[in-house]
């Protein structure tokens, strides 16, 4: 080989600066991956080794006006694991279904949770017995990414009394976790799924706080706690409701299992919902927790629909409790009052045109006047009132008496009423010249293309109670919202009430209702029953004491025959109420 | 008895990158759950002293006793070589299915392929110093491709790609130190060189032009020249429609058979974990056995090689860049006694070992980067395990003998 002594030294030059060369680009790699790229990795290495395992919030407690509970929080249990993979995850479950009873399709399920957020505990039962959470406290060594976790438990001590209104939680589905909505969600949290659990879901839910565990590559909790500063949870503020605890017990007391129907209790000057009520109603407490597959079903195929709102969901024909939005629109335009008879007496119907309109008594009622037209629920009377005012003002009327729109009571899926918005209503249902002028008739007497929410019609008789002022139904405190629907004078006010007293008087059609001591007003009202035309739903709308009035209570029960029975139940509301919250006002009037 | 002068600067590089990948060991072993890294720093310990005796012992070993031995010695390699593939080979760790350690029974005995490294050396430089003038066409380079091929052939056939890697750079090294031309290196390498380029045709293209002006400038015979030109062809057009024919499970079978190591866990991700150990080791790391990603098992093979991942994560860039620096010096200093050896074969060997330590230490550090395959290559003096430390420490002294023969040293101050 060539060796001399410069070639050598040349060589070696070359060498030391290929070496140094080479090795200052590794420097220079190692540069940008830990100098320039350090968040990054310092991020990626942060993920790697630490779960966040979610520390639910307690969620607000729900208070009656009185500070009575209707929603709150106990000690409960949610069995999660942590898992690097979904096979690990699978196995890990099928070991644990010799500790705990889980089916194939909870398993199918964990795993869906998990594809959705890998790196949160993968929750497997929401709501753990005691004694399971005691057995896998035992075998902990044996599932090593199990994670038992305190977890606040939401429970409803009325339990069904109050479902109407609560509503239920449970945990989100995927459907609810698409939604805008619910964007800052994740997988396995509780979230509220009627009712004002529900509607206040934001107010309700608290601030999730976070646990950092940490695990090793195989997915193995390494350190419980302390891997990081945890952040606590932060409890929700409580909320304040205008609902009269004692008074919601006491009316689904009246209902029992055997009656169904809805209730709606109102303050009239504040629209605070006293008592909101749909029976039959189910027990919120089992919802909570995942619901058990067999009162699910029994739930969805009783044929009285416990889970849907009589009181805000269902529509019915109001009936003759709507004739006072007829007398109301009579009175306002001034071609009607109180004193005020019509053309053709009461013989038991009324001939127009070519056809015979029958009024509910075949006997008739002979000739009377608005008063005495109200107190009897005399449909000729009203069929005449109703011709008087014309079809056009009969429903501009009812539109701007807001039978056409949603009481926007806080709860959720309230329906809207139906009612039509103008003549034209008929030609689209109908098609042109296919329906006649008698529809006013049936319209005047709370028939026809009408149907009302209990809710909605309790809103209207706040109106009656007071000054013209409706007030919108509002379960939770806060500032009252009332709105003028009509204007009439204190003596046509005064008349209207006179009336509606009447009702309950003796000689009116809901006189069995009296209540000793108390002047109740209020209207009787049966609605045609679409599903069996033998077994009408009956209404009653009303309120009391008649010349200051404390509630307003709609009642509206289904196959009730005839109003008087709503009355009853009604006026048993308002003695519970006016009882507890004015004994002395009861006495003195006695 | 005379006197022998150490080079102590090169005793004290290799001292000082023993000491820091031993504390390198001990913090690999300090993970939350107990693996067989955790007591390997006692192993390592007692594998450093019983390396640095063996340096001394090799100091004491001349030159000429080398040459005398290189034959032997050599045959010897090729023997044990060739007794792993004979059926006496068996794997360990990650390389389980490899056949590098030989075996008698279920006892290990050791890796004969660390002994090539030295022996390989050792030979190659009595071929190469053997002829005055450095080998000038392809033809005279039989000899010296002879004597790395036949053990790299039996290597790749262990398989072992991290060793047959380190050969090539041995190699090289050597050949450039013995004078080979730049040109001739490239031809040499050029085969390589379409492998790689191979993936893109616009590049293999450029450089399918550059080799046919090389040849035509370099006039190698005809016969070497049409060798190569067609070398080149079947490597940057063939290999790559041949390896598209194969099915995904046939190529990655190939790849595994290159290097089992590779893929054990599911491919990338040792590599990917390696990154984000270093990467967020940031300037100053996370502190002394302190690594979150080595300390909970997301680190491969973190005693082994990935120790530099550790390096990284615990004692951030300052440490990596003082642990390439002790590298570079050590490299500097071997160049330096190759330069002033007193005679070719001495400064050969010297060279060689320099070339096999380099080429250890930039796949292994590349690797943790993802800037080199993942072929499971040792880092010296770092990596846990007796056999590479002990080569390494032998290396080591046989460097210093040569040091102390050579310029700056004292040979005629010295003999056995």
């Amino acid at each position: 080989m060539s060796f001399h002594p410069n070639d050598v030294a040349r060589r070696a030059r070359t060498a030391s600066f290929i070496t140094a060369g080479i090795i200052g680009l590794l420097v220079a790699a190692f540069f940008r991956t830990q100098v320039l790229d350090q968040a990054r990795y310092a991020l990626q290495s942060e993920e790697n080794r630490l779960r966040e395992v979610p520390l639910p919030a307690p969620r607000g407690i729900i208070y009656d006006r009185n500070g009575l509970i209707i929603a709150e929080n106990v000690p409960g249990y949610s069995v999660s694991i942590l898992s690097p993979s979904a096979d690990s995850l699978r196995t890990s479950l099928e070991r644990l279904t010799g500790t705990i009873s889980l089916s194939k399709g909870d398993i199918e399920i964990a795993l869906r949770r998990y594809r959705r957020a890998p790196n949160r505990p993968t929750v497997v039962l929401s709501d753990a017995k005691f004694d399971v959470v005691s057995v896998l406290e035992e075998h902990r060594v044996e599932f090593p990414g199990l994670i038992i976790q305190a977890a606040p438990k939401r429970f409803y001590p009325d339990s069904s009394a109050v479902a109407s209104i609560v509503g239920y939680t449970g945990e989100i589905t995927e459907d609810e976790l698409k939604k805008p909505a619910y964007q800052s969600y994740k997988s396995g949290q509780q979230v509220g799924k009627g009712g004002l659990e529900r509607f206040y879901e934001p107010q309700l839910r608290g601030r999730e706080g976070t646990r950092f565990v940490e695990v090793d590559a195989r997915g193995r909790v390494v350190r419980e706690a302390g891997a990081r500063q945890d952040i606590a949870p932060l409890g929700a503020e409580p909320l304040q409701t205008n609902i009269d605890l004692k008074l919601q017990e006491f009316v689904a007391n009246i209902f029992g299992d055997s009656l169904q129907g809805g209730v709606v209790a109102l303050d009239p000057f504040t629209g605070g919902v006293l008592a909101l009520y749909s029976a039959p109603s189910f027990n919120p407490n089992r919802f909570v927790g995942g619901i058990p597959a067999d009162y699910w079903r029994e739930l969805t195929t009783d044929p009285r629909h416990p889970l849907y709102n009589k009181a805000i969901q269902g529509t019915y024909p109001p009936g003759s409790t709507w004739k006072l939005a007829t007398a109301v629109l009579g009175l306002e335009s001034g071609q009607v009052s109180m004193k005020q008879h019509m053309p053709t007496p009461c013989t038991g119907g009324y001939q127009y045109f070519n056809r015979y309109f029958k009024c509910w008594d075949h006997r008739g009622h002979g000739n009377l006047d608005l008063q005495g037209a109200i107190e009897k629920s005399c449909d000729v009377y009203f069929y005449q009132l109703g011709l008087t005012l014309g079809l056009e003002k009969l429903i501009a009327g009812g539109v701007s008496l807001k039978f056409r729109e949603r009481t926007d009571i806080d709860l959720p899926s309230e329906t809207r009423p139906i009612f039509p918005d103008a003549i034209r209503y008929y030609d689209e249902r109908y098609g042109p010249r296919r329906w006649t002028r008698a529809v006013t008739l049936n319209l005047s007497i709370g028939q026809g293309e009408n149907d009302q929410t209990v809710v909605n019609m309790a809103r209207f008789y706040t109106a009656l109670a007071t000054d013209g002022r409706a007030a919108q139904p509002m379960i939770v405190k806060g500032n009252p919202k009332r709105e003028r629907i009509f204007s009439l004078s204190p003596d046509q006010m005064e008349g209207l009430r006179t009336a509606l007293a009447g009702v309950v008087a003796e000689g009116g059609t809901a006189a069995a209702s009296r209540i000793n001591g108390v002047i109740l007003a209020g209207k009787t009202g049966s609605a045609q029953n679409a599903q069996d035309p033998t077994r009408d739903h009956a209404w009653f709308v009303g309120f009391a004491p008649a010349d200051n009035p404390k509630i307003v209570v709609a009642v509206m029960l289904e196959f009730g025959l005839h109003g008087s029975r709503a009355a009853r139940i009604a006026s048993a509301i308002i003695a519970q109420y006016l009882h507890q919250q004015t004994a002395s006002l009861i006495q003195t009037e006695g | 008895m005379r006197r022998f002068v150490g080079d102590w600067p090169l005793f004290g590089i290799a001292l000082a990158l023993s000491l820091y990948g031993l504390a390198t060991v001990y913090s690999a072993g300090q993970t939350d759950v107990k693996t067989v890294a955790t007591f390997a720093w006692r192993a390592q310990t007692v594998w450093i002293i019983l390396a640095i005796i063996g340096c001394f012992i090799a100091t004491r070993a001349s030159v000429r006793m080398l040459d005398w031995l290189t034959l032997p010695m050599y045959a010897l390699t090729i023997l044990l070589l060739a007794a792993t593939l004979a059926g006496f080979g068996c794997g360990a760790g990650t390389a389980a299915s490899t056949k590098s350690w030989i075996c008698l029974g279920s006892h290990r005995i050791g890796q004969p392929s660390e002994l090539a490294k030295v022996t390989v050396v050792l030979m190659l430089a009595r071929v190469l110093s053997a002829k005055k003038d450095p080998p000038k066409t392809l033809a005279e380079l039989w000899k010296p491709a002879l004597v790395v091929g036949i053990p790299w052939l039996m290597i790749m056939l262990q398989p072992d790609l991290g060793t047959g890697l380190a050969f090539i750079g041995i190699f090289f090294g050597m050949l450039f130190w013995a004078g080979v031309s730049w040109p001739l290196l490239l031809l040499i390498a050029s085969p390589v060189v379409s492998l790689i380029g191979a993936v893109n045709v616009y590049v293999w293209g450029a450089w399918f032009i550059i080799l046919i002006a090389l040849v035509y400038r370099y006039r190698p015979y005809l016969g070497e020249g049409i060798v190569l030109v067609v070398a080149n062809f079947v490597m940057g057009v063939l290999a790559p429609v041949l390896w598209d024919r194969l099915q995904p499970y046939q190529q990655k079978r190939l790849l595994t058979y290159l290097d089992p190591s590779a893929d054990a866990r599911g491919s990338g991700y040792h590599v990917i974990q390696s990154i984000v150990a270093i990467g967020s080791g940031g300037w100053f790391g996370k502190g002394y056995t302190l690594g979150t990603q080595k300390r909970l098992a997301f680190l491969p093979a973190q005693h082994t090689d990935f120790i530099f991942s550790v390096v990284g994560e615990e004692l951030g860039f300052i440490g990596v860049t003082l642990a390439l620096s002790l590298f570079l010096l050590l490299l500097l200093r071997t160049i330096r006694i190759a330069a002033r050896a007193n005679e070719s074969f001495s400064s050969l060997i010297a060279i060689g070992l320099a070339a096999s330590w380099f080429v250890h230490m930039l796949i292994n550090v590349g690797m943790t980067l993802s800037l080199m395959p993942i072929t499971g290559i040792p880092l010296p003096f770092f990596s846990y395990g007796g056999s590479f430390m002990l080569a390494s420490w032998l290396a080591v002294g046989i460097l210093m003998r040569i040091a102390s023969e050579g310029r700056g040293g004292r040979a005629d101050g010295f003999a056995i």
